[in-house]
């Protein structure tokens, strides 16, 4: 199917995931949370979500524990540099691969 | 009602009738007294609009392009130097479909410093994906306003509407002023495809790949080359929603306007001089001259200049032995544009079906920077063409003093 079926006559995209394509396949560092570190999951309350407001991809779930979207997480890297207690490290995703096989 | 003013006020007039809902445009000679009228009549409240003064014309047509996108029906006017300041966003306004309608009273562009006529400023604006009709009088300037905005709301193509500077848009003439009630009829309001929303934030026209794409709804989504074709199919289409304005115009109005070509003594003639603006007018008193002298030439008052109606004009020519494009404005380097769109229309047509024999077609230019254009020079000019006494080298500028 063409793109003209899209029935637009520009280019024209709307807030959403995977307006861009599955862009976790850009990712080369992973964001992995030690939830041990982390304070929404360590005290079981509501606080923090640093890493939640600095996603610039909006992919880090606000919840006890956070979670990522790694289907659109770029691996930017800006949540492991936000947090305060350090909880987040980014990992070789050649390692993840290497674990998953 | 029939009223005696310039052609910038032609311009405003038709405008208003619209029901402009945003205005925003930089003065610059000879387009001035247009805008001017345009705030005087936002200014009194005879015209319910948003008037929004800017520091540029690239300002002008950015804020435009925002109301537009908004769903607001839109209008600036400019001239030479302020349309060229504007090309980044003439691309613009093209490339978001957005049915932006222009005035562009025609002047000569610096450098050197000119603000008198020709044609140089919007034909070199050919390539920016807008449609551009040329008004050969007062009647014309106020019917094509209202025709453009009417064409650039079918096609979500932008429309400019070009007159000569100072020899339309400061004399003044005897026009007809269409009934409010019957352009409303003519013209509905403007329902916008899209039009921006915040309940309902959106990207427009952000970053394509080259690629086409899904979209959050998993539907394939244009990459920037499908874009592009479907710009350049609707302008094609242009071409017969035109014809149609045209014809509904006159239905309307019961006025007798032509869309494409308005043809002066040319049914029965052997050579045809082709122009746009008010230099085809003029040209008939050339035929008339001519004709005393017993050379049929008949005159061709090329409307439409973008998109091209190629075939109108190859079978408006067919027959002809020989075609003669008067021309205010140069490709540096070939020759007039016109007579360059005409040679291919020509060559085009001639490959498809059986034209004949095509006709010889010559190309004089003139008038460029205000060069005052006279009936002599121009009779001078035409006749050794139709007696097979033309100097061969092509173009041929008329009234050079060099």
């Amino acid at each position: 199917m063409g793109s003209r079926e899209c029935g637009q006559i520009t280019s024209h995209s709307e807030p959403g995931p995977g307006d861009g394509g599955r862009t976790g396949s850009w990712r080369v560092l992973r964001p992995v949370i030690n939830l041990d570190a982390c304070i929404p999951s360590r005290r079981k309350v509501e606080s923090c979500f640093i890493c939640w407001l600095y996603c610039p991809d909006g992919v880090i779930t606000r919840t006890i524990p956070p979670s990522i979207d790694y289907e659109y997480c770029k691996g930017c890297g800006i949540c492991a540099e936000e947090c305060p207690t350090k909880a987040i490290t980014m990992v070789e995703e050649t390692s993840v691969a290497l674990e998953e096989k | 009602m029939k009223v005696i003013e310039s052609g910038n006020v032609a311009a405003a007039l038709g405008v208003k009738l619209c029901r402009a809902n945003v205005i925003a445009a930089y003065p610059i000679t000879p387009q001035t007294p247009l805008t001017e009228k345009l705030s005087e009549f936002v200014e009194s409240g005879q015209m319910k609009a948003e008037y929004i003064p800017v520091e540029s014309e690239h300002s002008a047509l950015g804020v435009c392009i925002a109301a537009s996108s908004t769903g607001a029906r839109a209008f600036t006017a400019t001239s030479a130097n302020g349309l060229l300041y504007m090309h980044e966003q003439l691309h613009w306004a093209a490339g978001a479909r957005l049915p932006i309608v222009m005035c562009v009273a025609n002047r000569g562009v610096g450098a050197p410093w000119t603000v008198w006529n020709d044609q140089q400023d919007s034909l070199s604006q050919r390539d920016t994906g807008w449609i551009q009709l040329y008004a050969a009088d007062h009647q014309e300037i106020i019917d094509s306003v209202i025709k453009a905005f009417y064409v650039a709301e079918r096609t979500s193509i932008p429309v400019m509407v070009c007159y000569d500077g100072y020899i339309l848009s400061h004399t003044h003439m005897p026009f007809e002023v269409p009934d409010q009630e019957k352009v409303d009829a003519f013209l509905p309001p403007f329902r916008p495809g899209y039009a921006l929303d915040p309940d309902k934030p959106a990207n427009l026209n952000t970053v394509t790949l080259p690629e086409t794409r899904n979209n959050i709804r998993g539907e394939t989504a244009h990459g920037y080359m499908e874009l592009r074709y479907l710009l350049h199919e609707d302008m094609r289409n242009a071409i017969d929603v035109v014809g149609e304005a045209g014809q509904r115009f006159n239905d309307v109005f019961s006025s007798s306007g032509t869309a494409y070509l308005d043809m002066y003594k040319c049914d029965d003639a052997t050579f045809v001089a082709v122009a746009m603006g008010s230099l085809s007018l003029h040209l008939r008193v050339v035929a008339d001259i001519l004709r005393d002298e017993g050379i049929k030439l008949g005159i061709m008052d090329l409307k439409l200049y973008r998109p091209f109606p190629d075939k109108v004009m190859a079978d408006a020519l067919k027959g002809k032995e020989g075609v003669i494009v008067m021309e205010k404005a140069i490709s540096y380097g070939y020759a007039g544009p016109l007579y360059s769109d005409i040679c291919s229309a020509l060559y085009t047509h001639a490959m498809d079906e059986s034209l004949g024999d095509l006709p010889f077609i010559y190309n004089y230019i003139l008038g460029l920077g205000g060069r005052a254009i006279r009936t002599t020079d121009l009779v001078d000019a035409i006749r050794p063409i139709c007696t097979g006494g033309a100097a061969k080298d092509q173009p041929a500028w008329i009234g050079l003093k060099l």
